[in-house]
């Protein structure tokens, strides 16, 4: 299953070959022309209708780590790669470099600590990578500095509908836009499968400027804090209530005709459909909206609880909805039943 | 069976303290490969027995408990949510954005998860998460949850055996199912050397909230030596190297008032005779292991402690050397080669 192929691939910011070869894999028999750029972003192009152009974006990279040293014990040191909260890291296992090494983060035992430890956070100088390195000179046989780390998290399904794994923030996006572009449309489509947005947003802004699109809709996970102890009104967004569109977050304010469409479009479709309720946080829409002279842009959102952790869940009719609700909205764009 | 293999086998499988049963259907098959006769206790202990050649009737136990720590479902929220309590010593902090398994009617996985960081107040970010606020989510309407889960329900989080480099292995329930794979590795050395001892393997349940299942079979079987076989702390950044142990450099052997001082001159002369690396362990006051529940039994047992170096204790990713589970079960192995009638005698004699 592409979901599972996708979550389960290798690549933090900078790192994303393995998810661009699976994207090409997946989409060799509906793709013919594809660009790729400097910094790496994979651009699907479809049609040539001398029409409206589209862009879609979905980031391919995801949160993860980056070894800094190595201790003399062989112990691995780490920076983060995006937004990590550190209290997740702690007895988790992860995967080092590309030679796929098995490494665990653990903690000083529960027996070692002062009481009042266990209420504070372990900070990031205090954690390390166990690899089962014995030396420096061992490690070094098997990882080297720079390589990148991402958590060992298989992706497995609790219910008919609801699945976890990790780094569905964005690879839920990707794996939206391959089933997207596998229709086609009276449009000339763009499908950018971008890099480096966990780092600031990065490939986004290179891909529209070579784009030009007319108008764009990113493609996200987006954050989900339907639990408790979060009030109702912090929950963001909630599971299994349909696609999340996005009115303003921390980086751009999206383009009120393309809400509008969308919320007809899910009207009459009988789409489930929620706004994400926070202006935190930002997406790829901030800097494609702000390319060249300016782009309409609207972020279409999988709900997805406990995002940059090792493990998020999302739920799968959420997801098809999502597909569902993006194809629509391109045939809408298409018929010229929407003007910008 | 390769003690890799059987150390997988036993810490995917689970066992929280007084709920054994799971993991002691594994170690039970695994003895009943080595030992003459394998039993169960009234409270779950595992008892393997290897009987010793000619008429002298010495006995020695060797004890490493199988019970794992974990957690106990207290609420069945609005939305399904559940709320859970700590079984044994567990650090809060191990538990945030963790697979786990619910083991209701059938075994449910769900996560401990976290919010975004997208989403944290600025008062949110500067504490660790309480137990007390975490959440177990098992993704599932509360109708499906309620028929899966009752309060009372057990759960542990959900680990897959780590092979890590060389010869360390990473895993949940290391401590100390490591050391029951000690056990399995003496008692087949045993078939391969003579020895007058009748030797009782006992994987003891209940010793993380107190030690209750070594007391209990150790009453029952009255051995004359006692063993207990447990983890101590592997050497690791950010705790004193005097309170902890080198990995891979053999078997830590204690010392102290629960270690009766000529089981550990012995235990020490044995491994310097066959080569066998060693550290030492010097427990000033209560052991924390079952060789202090079993030194006290009936008239008073004569007590040793040997102890794998294991770091991250009680967490998913304890993580430990192969060699040092083989270099403890051979030292246990040549020990109960070495002793006879008489030295079991010497132990009165103070």
């Amino acid at each position: 299953m592409l979901l599972k192929r996708l979550s389960e691939a290798f690549g933090p910011s900078g790192c994303e070959g393995e998810v661009r070869n699976i994207l090409m894999e997946e989409l060799a028999p509906h793709v013919k022309e594809w660009r790729r750029d400097a910094l790496g972003n994979l651009i699907a192009v479809k049609g040539s209708a001398g029409g409206l152009r589209v862009m879609l974006a979905a980031h391919m990279d995801e949160c993860g780590l980056m070894i800094s040293s190595i201790d003399r014990s062989g112990l691995l040191r780490f920076r983060k790669v995006g937004g990590i909260d550190d209290r997740v890291l702690v007895s988790k296992h992860v995967i080092v470099g590309s030679k796929k090494i098995s490494g665990v983060i653990g903690a000083k035992a529960v027996h070692l600590q002062k009481p009042d430890e266990r209420n504070q956070i372990i900070p990031l100088s205090g954690l390390y990578i166990d690899i089962g390195a014995k030396s420096k000179e061992d490690a070094e046989k098997l990882i080297k500095i720079g390589d990148y780390v991402v958590f060992a998290t298989e992706y497995k399904a609790l219910s008919d509908t609801v699945v976890v794994g990790k780094s569905f923030d964005d690879r839920a996006g990707c794996a939206v836009l391959v089933e997207v572009l596998k229709d086609e449309y009276a449009l000339d489509i763009y499908g950018a499968f971008t890099v480096q947005e966990e780092i600031g947003l990065r490939g986004a802004g290179v891909a529209a400027y070579a784009i030009e699109p007319d108008l764009a809709i990113v493609l996200e996970g987006t954050t989900c804090s339907d639990i408790p102890p979060s009030k109702e009104y912090g929950y963001c967004t909630t599971l299994g209530q349909g696609p999340a569109i996005t009115i303003m977050d921390a980086s751009v304010i999206c383009d009120r005709r393309m809400i509008a469409e969308l919320v007809r479009i899910a009207k009459d479709h009988d789409i489930p459909l929620q706004f994400k309720r926070s202006v935190t946080g930002g997406s790829d829409a901030g800097k494609i909206n702000q390319t060249k002279a300016g782009v309409p842009v609207v972020v279409i959102s999988v709900p997805c609880r406990y995002i940059h952790s090792p493990i998020s869940m999302l739920n799968l009719t959420d997801f098809h909805n999502t597909i569902k609700l993006v194809k629509l909205f391109l045939k809408s764009i298409a018929e010229g039943g929407f003007v910008l | 069976m390769e003690s890799k293999e059987f150390l997988k086998l036993m810490v995917e499988q689970t066992g929280v303290s007084g709920f054994e049963n799971p993991v002691a259907e594994v170690i039970k098959k695994a003895f009943a490969t080595v030992a003459d006769d394998v039993c169960t206790d009234v409270l779950g202990n595992v008892i393997a027995r290897k009987q010793g050649e000619g008429d002298e009737r010495i006995s020695i136990m060797l004890a490493a408990h199988m019970d794992e720590i974990g957690m106990m479902i207290t609420k069945i929220e609005e939305g399904g949510f559940l709320k859970f309590i700590a079984i044994g010593g567990i650090d809060q902090r191990t538990l945030v954005a963790q697979e786990v398994k619910v083991h209701g009617k059938r075994d449910v996985l769900g996560i401990i998860g976290m919010k975004p960081p997208h989403l944290l107040s600025p008062e949110e970010v500067g504490a660790a998460i309480k137990m007390q606020d975490m959440v177990i989510d098992l993704g599932l309407p509360i109708e499906q949850v309620k028929e899966l889960v009752t309060v009372g329900d057990l759960v542990t989080v959900h680990r897959p055996f780590i092979a890590l480099a060389g010869d360390f292995v990473a895993g949940k329930a290391m401590d100390d199912r490591a050391a029951v794979a000690v056990l399995l590795e003496c008692l087949q050395e045993l078939q391969k050397i003579r020895h007058k001892a009748d030797v009782y393997a006992v994987a003891t349940v209940q010793e993380e909230v107190g030690l209750r299942g070594a007391l209990v079979s150790t009453y029952h079987i009255a051995p004359q030596i006692g063993i207990a076989i447990d983890v101590c702390h592997g050497e690791m950044p950010g705790v004193p190297e005097q309170d902890t142990a080198p990995m891979g450099k053999g078997p830590n052997i204690a010392l102290g008032a629960n270690i009766h001082p000529k089981l550990y001159e012995r235990l020490v002369e044995v491994a310097k005779e066959h080569n066998i690396p060693y550290t030492i362990d010097p427990v000033p006051g209560p052991s924390g292991t079952d060789a202090w529940a079993m030194q006290v039994t009936r008239s008073g047992v004569p007590t040793a402690l040997v102890s794998l170096p294991l770091r991250y204790m009680h967490t998913s990713v304890e993580t430990l050397s192969m060699a040092d589970v083989k270099s403890t079960g051979r030292l246990l192995a040549y020990f109960i080669a070495s002793i006879d009638k008489s030295f079991v005698e010497g132990l009165l004699c103070y």
